[in-house]
């Protein structure tokens, strides 16, 4: 009991599993699945699929604190993925032809790679902190996608470019089997390779690792590079998902909820350790948790509290120190009652 | 203590760094000084380009200041209040004989507006209120009524369903809370309807003013609400959304589930003449030449209403169809 109470996605876990059982109480059919137009539909089918961009985000923002960095960039990286994608779908003499509209994610992804490799840059090369390095792109990024979109909503009426966001495929959504495929890689990455163990040393000591042999910067790039990459996959979801790109609230805070999900998933902001699987759970938890705020029909005005109630309760669970506090001093109690008996 | 201090005098620098490098950026001062030709010289104070609906609107106060023969000084704060009130101030210095702005915010104009009065200069407020007690700062406020939008919003659901004794279930996507646009829009609606009691808004909630948002609301909304028979938002946009989650759900939007939109841009306008949306209520950002009129008569020295209403309308499906061709937005 207690080795299952220590695991460190014990509160996670628990925390998801509370919600849904509040909605099992408190909304209608939420748990129901049917099958609509040859499609999974339900409120469950609707974490799934909704989770998928911030799965994404978190990945990336995951690799990158596992190094001691972090990227406020993702955001502005997704909403220019999703502006440029819709800007050459636009342009397309036919908007309905699959291999054009690979390509043109293609494009888009590539962008992408090219303000990894900046922000990648600015923080290995240039050694500027990651905190101000991302906060460049963060701030002229959303610039660049209004740029593209001209400051307007870009809509698109392109059917294989729909499917990213909104279609199915053998029932299934297909932005979640992204985000499934995502997550596969990463674990296999780091899991499978010694990188997740180079990762790790670097957010351990950067210089100690250096020492030790590794190509610390080489490392540190790739990271920026993976994060900018997964939220330009976000964000043709997330334009894709409504057929538009809106340059303004494309990926706007996502950076945060993403750094929420990595720590709620129990990865430490210092660096060093990380867990993938934590960061997915926290995503999924952010997701159920705004979900859930509607389904059970939370009053607008209090739905931000709602939220930070269940992050700060599931914050403090996870918090050591906290739970030695409050849960130490009954034992002791305890211990001294038993004692006092004995006597 | 000592390092608290340090941050709050770091963190004013940089304000006041980004105070002036940003002011730097509005060129007002382009073209001749102003006010001493028979040309009236307007100066006006932009929020920014932060969607379609302010782009037309900047359209056309450029435009019909052109038609009108007023000189017009544009100067765009890229949504920061400090750019506006360096803007209103640059405006004062070249003694322009008019000043309108949108404000960029409600609170904190009461110095700058002093400053625009004691030099004499008459300041109209375009599309966004101030919340200063003092209306002697500002000649007249010319903008859109939402309250009122709420209400027309109201009225048609009201006569659409006249007759008929049957509950109406309602679920409405509200706009940012807090935003004026939602709170007036929200309540002008729930005036209207309160009168009977068989309509009911069974769910309510924000979808940001935002496509993606107004989607994932609608979608939790078509599985927790067993009975949806009217969708009312506070803009297009989330109509726009909540129609593709309504078709992902095997749902026919504007027949199986009526819509009542607010703004009619230019896409909510062919959704209507698709019959996704049923009816629209307009908020015009084309307020252009009224504000260029009001210029004139304050110039003139001629009274003016403290408040004036953007000349707006309503639209069905059929109206929509006539007007979809020449929508500028």
């Amino acid at each position: 009991m207690t080795n299952l109470l220590r695991h460190r996605l014990f509160w996670p876990i628990a925390v998801l599993v509370v919600l849904l059982a509040s909605n099992l109480v408190f909304s209608n059919n939420f748990f129901t699945i049917t099958l609509q137009d040859g499609h999974l539909y339900g409120s469950l089918i609707d974490i799934l699929r909704r989770s998928a961009p911030l799965v994404l985000v978190a990945l990336g923002m995951t690799l990158v604190i596992s190094t001691g960095g972090i990227d406020l960039s993702v955001g502005s990286v997704m909403a220019i993925s999703g502006a440029l994608a819709c800007l050459l779908i636009g342009d397309l003499s036919n908007p309905d032809s699959t291999t054009s509209v690979l390509l043109v994610v293609g494009a888009a992804i590539a962008l992408c790679l090219v303000f990894g490799l900046w922000n990648g840059f600015l923080v290995a090369v240039l050694g500027i902190q990651p905190i101000i390095a991302t906060l460049i792109l963060m701030v002229a990024g959303r610039g660049v996608a209004q740029l593209i979109t001209d400051g307007q909503i870009l809509n698109v009426h392109s059917a294989p470019y729909r499917v990213i966001g909104a279609g199915y495929f053998l029932a299934v959504p297909v932005s979640f089997l992204i985000a499934a495929a995502a997550v596969a890689l990463t674990v296999a990455l780091t899991r499978r390779t010694a990188l997740g163990l180079l990762l790790e040393s670097v957010g351990g000591s950067p210089t100690a690792s250096r020492l030790a042999g590794i190509r610390a910067r080489r490392i540190t790039i790739m990271v920026y590079v993976f994060a900018a990459a997964f939220a330009g996959v976000a964000g043709l979801i997330y334009s894709s998902d409504v057929s538009s790109a809106d340059s303004n609230a494309a990926g706007n805070l996502i950076e945060l909820n993403a750094i929420l999900a990595v720590v709620l998933g129990g990865t430490a902001l210092t660096g060093g350790r990380f867990s993938i699987a934590g960061s997915v759970l926290g995503a999924v938890i952010i997701t159920t948790l705004d979900i859930t705020a509607v389904s059970v029909g939370v009053p607008v005005e209090t739905t931000l509290l709602f939220k930070a109630i269940v992050v700060i309760i599931l914050c403090l669970a996870q918090s050591p120190t906290f739970r030695a506090k409050v849960f130490g001093r009954f034992a002791t109690k305890k211990a001294a009652t038993r004692e006092a008996v004995a006597a | 203590m000592l390092r608290r201090l340090s941050i709050a005098v770091a963190g004013g620098l940089l304000l006041a760094s980004a105070v002036a490098g940003c002011g730097g950026g509005d060129d007002a001062g382009s073209g001749n000084g102003g006010g001493g030709d028979d040309k009236i010289t307007l100066g006006f104070s932009q929020v920014g380009a932060e969607s379609g609906w302010r782009t037309a609107n900047t359209k056309s106060i450029q435009e019909s200041a052109a038609s009108a023969g007023i000189d017009l000084k544009f100067s765009d704060a890229q949504g920061k209040q400090e750019n506006q009130i360096k803007a209103i101030r640059n405006f004062i210095t070249q003694r322009v004989d008019v000043i309108a702005f949108s404000p960029v915010v409600e609170s904190g104009w009461s110095t700058v507006l002093k400053e625009a009065k004691d030099a004499g200069i008459p300041v109209i407020l375009t599309d966004r209120a101030i919340d200063d007690p003092d209306t002697s700062l500002y000649k007249t406020f010319i903008g859109s009524d939402f309250v009122e939008e709420g209400k027309k919003a109201g009225d048609w659901l009201v006569k659409e369903y006249n007759g008929k004794t049957d509950p109406v279930n309602i679920v409405e996507l509200q706009g940012t809370p807090g935003a004026a646009p939602a709170n007036d829009r929200k309540s002008g609606f729930a005036d209207v309807i309160k009168a009977d009691t068989k309509f009911k808004v069974v769910a309510s909630q924000t979808g940001q003013f935002t496509r993606t948002d107004g989607k994932a609301v609608m979608e939790t909304f078509l599985k927790s609400q067993p009975k949806i028979d009217v969708l009312y938002a506070h803009n297009d946009d989330m109509g726009l959304g909540a129609i593709e989650a309504i078709e992902a759900a095997g749902k026919k939007p504007g027949t199986d589930i009526k819509i009542i939109t607010v703004d009619a841009v230019k896409d909510g306008m062919t959704a209507l003449s698709e019959g996704k949306i049923n009816f629209i209520v307009e908020c015009s950002p084309l307020l252009g030449p009224q504000l260029m009129d009001l210029v004139k008569k304050v110039n003139n020295g001629e009274t003016i209403p403290q408040r004036v209403l953007t000349e707006e309308t309503t639209f069905t499906p059929e109206q929509a169809k006539e007007v979809l061709a020449d929508r500028k937005y």
